[in-house]
């Protein structure tokens, strides 16, 4: 049995050591918020915090989240940042098939809570490892903008 | 457009009581033709049917005053969640805010109003469903009318609706009041559709209906299917197309905690396990022989040579007038030039996956699909049901790009056929490697062309040749699609190009390869390679001529307004006149397909080989913009799309092998590399056309057309990739 911290909660779940916390999530505790993209960190659809810091969990076995807190998309209505990024998204209108949305707005989430202003250059830094098929590219870097203001 | 329609003449059309009370409108368009299913050499008299199996509808109101409409589309991103919804809502005069959404299963009531069957495809949703859904609006409307004027004792004139309620001189009943009594009523034959100019919902910019799901994890994809009881599959395929299991040792698999079961299935060798971690590391495991069969020589560089090869000899006329060969012989000045497009995958976001669940007598399939009359039907054959037998429910799909449109069902049934030889309900998922080395690629295409031009510069001849793989050979499509031996999508935005029309010797060749490589229609599909060709052509000629490639257009397109009109808006929004800063340099293209017309102008520049493209303006005449929103997305999309493919994208093959495998090395667009995109819209009340793929084709001649402008060297092979290195 392996204990994980996943948005607050003690959870012991029945996963080998090295399967990929992105895994653990879906397929044994039925969290599905979290999306699989690729599998090995290129697109960041699997993007979770580990103990506040973007990482991909398609890559991160569950061994390495041991004494962390892990935090997931389905707990960003609860984040004073993640909230705001969440009605930043609603008010752009970003979404289109909303595959890759989560780990958008996870990693969008992961940088504003560090970085009260980021700018172009800080986007393209931070978001260019999230891959969207849709191209919500555009929309996402205003809805970071929007998010950015809101929360100065 | 506001005189009654005779519903009846063309329509079916019944309302019927829902058992949980409320109002169900149905109506279906019977089909007097339709394409071929898989097996079948005849169409059935009834296709399209008029058997409502409930609760098949466009349309449900609640007695709790939800209304809840049916797509008879799938919603992959291009907003259809949202526009089709609208066109009720906008007949219906119902509460926004109460609208509800969902897919509709698979049933003949839901094909498609052109094509006849249950496709989302060919960015033709929303023209498609214009009328139908609208009608179904003001269908329920008047039914909602007529239950009013009963309960209040009045004439039905004398009541009007507003935001969900029918409303007399004093009083105001709610729709969903109404719904129970108003599905009792005889239905009307005809039905009066709103002006244009009452229109309040149509043609304004509306926001999503699917966005609150989508930021917060809770929209449920394909991927997203979990039961009591079911278990997720990989199957490991051949590593060449065409190759077969000779035998294979699934021992070390067995060992792997949490695989339950090793299955051969018609495409390789299936590991069931309990989890997708399981699955993957059984799959790992498997030993298997293969017999790689005839394509473990195939080779990408060999094939452009055979492609070259072919275009030497002579192929099929796709479109002849006059004699160009003739007028090449005597002119003057003649440009001559190879251009190739490579296959290219689609890699939706959401890899591929069907969960696939079978009883007696009964199959049920969860899936993203762009396609479930063919997925319906090929489950059934299969499994040896009828369709009807087979239920399917559409997820939201990750993305679909023409990917989850497959005539073949390529995913459907190899799902299918796990779960038969598994014995227990199974999810098949595709990784990434999967997705990309697993086919249906867009086909590669080499063009060659000889264009003859006059002492001012304008061409009098053009002789064009076409090389690549057919889409449409050997699909239900076939017999509609390839006329004389021309497959219509290897041709379109060259056979019917503009700029042929008005010159007087052209001729259009195709040579259709035959090849082992599956293929498909790829976002845009034959005019993602023929807008490349074609407008970097023009832009050849333009400066073989010494004219602006602008200015040069607009002399060719004299005969064409709906072009002119987005060509001239997207000039004038970039202010083609003006300088650009130092280093920063121009491309502009224009292209028709799927019924609209779009121009774009690129501004780039180039700095030590890379290139760097900062702003894409477009402009697009799609007829009516019935929500200008997502309209704005889908060319931004668009553009990210056809800019990523035109920089990076390419499938390749050695050894029989797909060189690429995941996003490191097929590479697609990510934020740093995305333009600013500006959009506007002509305003047009020409025929309705599509939004989700015309804003593609423009991309990449624009941008290669601007590295011209800039380097003085011709994109000619895509994707750029280090060409300017
Ligand atoms: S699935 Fe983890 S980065 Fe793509
Ligand atoms: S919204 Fe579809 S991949 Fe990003």
């Amino acid at each position: 049995m392996i204990k994980l911290n996943i948005n607050g909660k003690d959870e012991s779940l029945d996963a080998p050591e090295d399967m990929p916390i992105l895994w653990a999530l879906r397929d044994v505790l039925h969290m599905t918020g979290t999306k699989f993209g690729c599998g090995m960190a290129q697109c960041g659809a699997c993007t979770v915090h580990l103990d506040g810091q973007p990482i991909r969990s398609c890559i991160t076995p569950v061994s390495m989240a041991a004494g962390k807190k892990i935090t997931t998309i389905e707990a960003m209505q609860e984040d004073q940042v993640g909230q705001v990024v969440q009605a930043a998204w609603r008010e752009i209108d970003v979404v289109q098939c909303g595959y890759c949305q989560s780990g958008q707005i996870m990693a969008a989430t992961a940088l504003l809570t560090t970085n009260h202003k980021p700018t172009d250059a800080d986007i393209d830094a931070a978001m260019s490892g999230n891959i969207c098929r849709c191209g919500t590219y555009p929309r996402i870097r205003a809805a970071i903008h929007a998010a950015a203001e809101k929360l100065a | 457009m506001n005189a009654p329609l005779n519903i009846s003449r063309r329509t079916f059309i019944k309302a019927t009581a829902l058992v949980a009370g409320g109002l169900v409108i149905a109506f279906a368009i019977p089909q007097a033709k339709r394409f071929l299913l898989p097996g079948e050499t005849k169409a059935p008299a009834d296709a399209g049917g008029s058997k409502l199996p409930a609760p098949n509808a466009f349309l449900r109101i609640g007695t709790d005053n939800t209304i809840t409409v049916l797509l008879a589309h799938s919603e992959m991103g291009q907003s259809i969640w949202t526009t089709l919804p609208m066109l009720i809502a906008e007949e219906l005069d119902a509460d926004w805010s109460k609208i509800q959404v969902e897919h509709a299963g698979a049933a003949p009531q839901y094909v498609h109003t052109a094509y006849g069957i249950q496709i989302t495809g060919g960015s033709s949703t929303t023209w498609s469903e214009f009328d139908r859904y609208r009608q179904a609006g003001a269908l329920t409307r008047a039914l909602l009318i007529n239950a009013a004027a009963q309960e209040l004792g009045v004439a039905k004139e004398t009541l009007r609706t507003e935001n969900g309620f029918v409303v007399s001189a004093d009083k105001k009943i709610s729709y969903g009041e109404l719904a129970e009594a108003a599905a009792k009523l005889e239905t009307p034959t005809t039905v009066v559709l709103k002006d244009p100019k009452d229109w309040k919902i149509i043609g304004k910019a509306t926001k999503r209906l699917d966005s609150a799901a989508k930021i917060n994890g809770t929209a449920k994809f394909g991927q997203d299917v979990q039961f009591e009881g079911l278990k997720t599959a990989m199957v490991a395929r051949a590593p060449v197309f065409g190759g077969k299991v000779k035998s294979f040792d699934a021992s070390a698999s067995k060992q792997i905690k949490g695989v339950q079961n090793v299955v051969q299935v018609p495409t390789g060798v299936a590991v069931i396990a309990d989890n997708y971690w399981s699955a993957k590391q059984g799959r790992d495991a498997l030993k298997i022989d293969w017999d790689l069969g005839p394509n473990a020589g195939l080779d990408s560089k060999k094939m452009v040579e055979d492609y070259r090869a072919l275009a030497a000899t002579t192929g099929t006329v796709a479109a002849k007038t006059g004699d160009s060969q003739a007028a090449l012989k005597q002119a003057k000045t003649v440009v001559k030039a190879e251009y190739i497009a490579p296959y290219l995958a689609h890699s939706p976001m959401e890899p591929l996956n069907c969960t696939v669940k079978i009883d007696k007598d009964a199959c049920e399939i969860w899936t993203g699909t762009q396609m479930q009359t063919t997925d319906q039907a090929a489950a059934a054959k299969i499994l040896g049901l009828k369709p009807e037998q087979v239920t399917i429910h559409t997820l939201f799909l990750g993305g679909g790009f023409g990917r989850r449109a497959n005539p073949a069902a390529d995913f459907v049934s190899e799902a299918v056929q796990v779960a038969k030889a598994a014995g227990v309900p199974v999810k098949t998922v595709w990784s990434r490697e999967d997705d990309v080395k697993g086919g249906y690629y867009r086909p590669m295409f080499l063009h060659q062309a000889n264009i003859a031009l006059d002492d001012k510069g304008l061409p009098i001849a053009w002789e064009h040749t076409a090389v690549g793989q057919s889409i449409m050979l050997g699909t239900p499509f076939e017999t509609v699609m390839i006329k004389d031996g021309v497959d219509a999508t290897s041709v379109e935005g060259t056979a019917d190009s503009p700029y042929l029309k008005g010159i007087a010797n052209h001729q259009v060749q195709l040579h259709t390869v035959k090849a082992d490589i599956p293929v498909l229609w790829w976002r845009s599909v034959g005019h993602s390679h023929t807008a490349f060709v074609m407008e970097s052509l023009i832009d050849e000629l333009a400066n073989a001529a010494k004219r602006d490639p602008l200015e040069y257009r607009r002399e060719l397109l004299k005969d064409h307004p709906r072009h002119l009109a987005a060509l001239n808006l997207a000039a004038e929004k970039a202010d083609w006149e003006k300088p650009l800063p130092k280093g920063v340099f121009r491309g502009i293209a224009v292209h028709e397909s799927f019924g609209s017309f779009v121009a774009q102008v690129a501004e780039v520049s180039v700095n030590a080989g890379e290139v760097k493209v900062h702003r894409m303006i477009s402009a697009i005449d799609c007829g009516l913009a019935v929500n200008p929103e997502s309209l704005t997305a889908q060319m931004q999309s668009s553009v990210s799309f056809g800019l990523g493919a035109a920089l990076q994208s390419e499938i390749t093959f050695k050894d029989g092998q797909v060189q690429q495998s995941n996003f490191h090395d097929y590479q697609v667009l990510r934020m740093k590399d995305m333009p600013k995109v500006e959009v506007y819209i002509v305003p047009s009340t020409e025929k309705m056309g599509g939004v989700g793929e015309p804003g593609l084709p423009p991309v990449a001649p624009a941008v290669t057309n601007a590295i011209f402008a800039a380097t003085g060297k011709r994109i000619r092979t895509l994707p750029i990739g280090t060409q300017l290195a």
